[in-house]
């Protein structure tokens, strides 16, 4: 029974991602604290900017990357910490099925509660900026294109700054530096539509650092894994 | 059930931790059926030799052989053969009794069924507290459980470190005896602990000691 499932290395991915969502389910709240905090902090814009229409919408674009860009910052901790510090990260190391395979099922359960919730909820909020229907399809499809880079890049933060003393800002100092060219295409792909033009180029853009992450990512979460288990 | 011979051997391994030496030149030898008990104060570095042997450490020198063949750290090889069970639980707070169970032995791909797995809870005394979540569990019940992974856990070399802490007598029996049913089908152990286990096999020692003086 065993040798049946050992043929599949890939039912790793299955395996880590299900016990992430599971975990992700029973701590609701925890999860949920991203969707908040983004929720907040771009409704604090428009206060303190003002109600004038002319720049929130010049601003909504770049607001609402940065916003999601922390959002996402804020959770990286939990992908790694908390099975690092019970024991199980080893268990998973040590697991039959290969380490790349086990964390990329582990940022795939990572993205799917933060990156692809708050894609989803991106429209809704951009309304405060006056963004229209068009702005805010690109918007969420940037979102959607560009989250899991930022999960897949903010792992090999998060796994690199395991058991570190203050790793939480480091990983923060790692980690938001690689961000950029998400953030430049992200942008990019509002701003452009903003200005009538097509947006496609840079959404291709977000779409190919995304497939590359997915084949290089799992590797080097894995090498830093296990460098932070040593 | 039965596992092919295996025979797992140290060879001169040196392991430095910062500017200390914690074991130079270090060799040694288990064959199935046979465990060895590694002694010796705190600090001595049982621990990491345990994780030097499981892969999750990699030493400054020398080399591990399983069965003549070079056991490089987290290789497939030693993948397939190693389960190693540390001084934290390895469960997680917020799953029950049945759901760890379930979840340790599914990421290491054994299929196993619900009533296979609470059989095991019966076994170690945790059948009436399977849906209690790992939070509301006792240290006892927490090692409890991680001899219920070992029971229907199917690698042949098992490393333990303190398998016994925090156990009662009983627990401390069943874990003696399932250990020795392992052995009894060509398993091999390697046990840090301070305690003497009642097994039925004689059990070789190494001194952790003595490899100090060697700096």
């Amino acid at each position: 029974m065993t040798d049946q499932t050992l043929n599949q290395p890939e039912r790793g991915f299955i395996v880590a991602c299900q016990r992430d969502l599971k975990l992700a389910m029973r701590s609701r709240g925890e999860t949920l604290q991203a969707l908040v905090f983004f929720v907040i902090v771009v409704s604090l814009f428009p206060i303190a900017i003002g109600p004038e229409a002319v720049i929130l919408k010049r601003v909504a674009p770049g607001v609402m990357w940065v916003c999601a860009l922390l959002a996402v910052l804020l959770t990286l901790p939990r992908l790694f910490q908390q099975d690092y510090a019970d024991g199980t990260l080893d268990q998973l190391a040590l697991s039959r099925y290969p380490l790349p395979f086990i964390v990329g099922g582990k940022m795939m359960a990572h993205w799917l509660t933060t990156g692809f919730p708050l894609a989803l909820l991106a429209p809704a909020i951009g309304l405060q900026y006056g963004l229209e229907a068009r702005e805010l399809v690109v918007l969420s499809a940037g979102l959607l294109l560009g989250t899991p880079v930022l999960t897949m890049l903010g792992a090999m933060g998060a796994a690199l700054t395991l058991g570190v003393r203050g790793g939480a800002m480091l990983m923060a100092l790692l980690v938001l530096p690689l961000y950029i060219p998400v953030l430049i295409f992200g942008t990019g792909a509002v701003e452009s539509t903003m200005a009538g033009l097509d947006a496609a180029a840079n959404l291709y853009l977000l779409a190919a650092l995304n497939l590359f992450g997915i084949v290089s990512t799992p590797f080097a979460v894995a090498a830093a894994t296990k460098i932070s288990l040593d | 059930m039965s596992f092919t011979t295996l025979a797992l051997s140290a060879k001169v391994i040196t392991l430095k931790r910062g500017e200390r030496d914690l074991f130079v030149d270090l060799s040694f030898s288990v064959n199935a059926g046979e465990v060895l008990v590694l002694r010796g104060a705190n600090g001595v570095g049982k621990t990491s030799l345990l994780r030097v042997i499981a892969g999750l450490t990699v030493p400054d020198s020398g080399k591990l052989e399983l069965n003549d063949a070079i056991l490089k750290p987290l290789s497939e090889l030693s993948r397939n053969h190693i389960h190693y069970v540390g001084h934290a639980n390895q469960l997680k707070d917020d799953l029950t009794a049945e759901e760890n169970l379930a979840d340790a032995l599914a990421v290491d791909a054994v299929a196993t069924s619900i009533e296979t797995r609470l059989d095991a809870l019966n076994q170690v005394g945790l059948l009436k507290q399977r849906h209690v979540l790992g939070k509301r569990l006792s240290q006892g019940q927490k090692r409890r459980i991680g001899i219920a992974i070992l029971l229907l856990n199917q690698k042949p070399i098992w490393l333990l470190d303190e398998p016994t802490n925090a156990l009662d007598d009983a627990a401390v029996t069943l874990m003696c005896s399932v250990v020795d049913s392992h052995l009894a089908r060509g398993g091999l152990c390697v046990i840090a602990t301070h305690l003497s286990l009642a097994l039925h096999k004689p059990t070789r020692e190494l001194l952790m000691r003595e490899l100090m003086a060697a700096r």
